[in-house]
């Protein structure tokens, strides 16, 4: 099957109301809708889902892995960005 | 119906062991009608869903082989609802698999059109939506029957049904309007299977009396549902709906096409080498 004819499409699924969709996998189709029924049928069919997404994957813009190194290095010297980094005093109770 | 000419031993054994010395269960109310009735609606699910299980491993794609695996498994599993409630009804032992493996040919009551042979792909999805376009209609119809059972199959079987004729439906358009191969294919199909379209409409005369006390639905009411559908999805693939002419039946009646035969040698051939084999 072509790449023109059916092209790649990221699938997102939600697993429960309120919750964030989360990326899955991807599946080959002619269209947005016969994405979403390919994406119905082989991401959904143990009751995970209560809502699809589907994008072509031609509209992912995705970093480069070669630039790990000043995309993603310099934050590992930053630990007070973590919450537990700092010490909460007992009076404030539950944050 | 004809009788089976075979029985699992098993079958026999266990049930004359508990008919012996006491009554049977009572038989239902309208069951001489009900039981033909609900094993039709049982034989139309097996033979779609065996049909439909003949692409596995074989779809056009991944995608579309697990997508016409859903289909399949959604319709054995209304099959299996429909044979054990006709099981119940009928009194005389038969379960789900002696009804599906244990009877022959001319007992089944399966219309014709579902066991037409696969063909090509466009020719499975023709075929799927003229039976899915009428059964959607059909089975929220029957939600509403005065019988809990069947009308708990109906709402259902409903919610599966209207996703078939939406897959199916969404298939054809591309079909019929996509290159000229998948359309002469698909106008191809539409000309061979309209002369098993008919048989779907037909009532028997126990059907319109279950159907006069609200049990069954009247085929007849699904017509204009079904005309609007493929009217619908016809244009929109800029294919022309086949004109009426002199339909196929015999189905519900046992009489089949060649085709049958050969499903049910493949689909009965371990259970009844192996009665009672399960895995």
């Amino acid at each position: 099957m072509s790449e023109t004819l059916m092209p790649l499409w990221e699938v997102f699924i939600r697993n429960r109301s309120g919750m964030p969709h989360k990326h899955c996998g991807s599946v080959h189709a002619a269209d947005a809708t016969m994405a979403l029924h390919a994406a119905r049928d082989v991401y959904t069919r143990r009751g995970e889902s209560v809502s699809i997404w589907v994008t072509p994957s031609s509209a992912i813009t995705a970093s480069d892995p070669g630039d790990k190194d000043h995309l993603f290095e310099p934050t590992a010297s930053k630990p007070y960005r973590h919450p537990t980094f700092y010490t909460v005093p007992d009076e404030v109770g539950h944050m | 119906m004809g009788l089976p000419t075979h029985e699992p031993r098993g079958a026999q054994l266990s049930m004359s062991a508990e008919t012996a010395g006491r009554p049977g269960p009572a038989p239902h109310a309208s069951a001489a009608a009900l039981v033909p009735y609900v094993l039709g609606l049982a034989d139309d699910a097996l033979v779609l869903g065996h049909r439909l299980s003949e692409w596995s491993g074989r779809g056009p794609t991944l995608e579309e082989d697990i997508a016409l695996s859903n289909l399949a498994l959604d319709l054995i599993g209304q099959a299996r609802l429909c044979y054990a409630y006709a099981g119940e009804i009928e009194g005389r032992g038969r379960d789900e698999d002696a009804l599906a493996y244990w009877r022959d040919e001319h007992a089944y009551r399966n219309l014709l059109l579902l066991e037409q042979p696969n063909g090509d792909f466009a020719m499975t999805m023709v075929r799927h939506l003229l039976y899915a376009a009428f059964l959607d209609p059909y089975f929220k119809a029957l939600s509403a029957s005065a019988d809990a059972r069947l009308a708990e199959i109906g709402a259902k079987a409903a919610k599966e049904m209207a996703y078939h004729l939406r897959h199916a439906a969404e298939w054809v358009i591309r079909l019929g309007d996509g290159t000229e191969e998948s359309r002469a294919r698909t106008a191809a199909a539409l000309e061979e299977l309209w002369m098993y379209t008919g048989e779907m409409f037909e009532m028997e005369a126990g059907e319109t009396a279950l159907s006069a006390q609200g049990i069954a639905v009247d085929r007849g009411t699904i017509k204009p549902a079904w005309e609007a559908t493929l009217a619908r999805v016809l244009a929109e693939a800029s294919l022309a709906r086949p004109a009426d002419r002199w339909m196929q039946r015999g189905g519900r009646a046992g009489q089949h096409s060649e085709h049958l035969g050969r499903l049910l040698a493949e689909m009965q051939v371990l259970h009844r080498a192996h009665p009672g084999a399960s895995w």
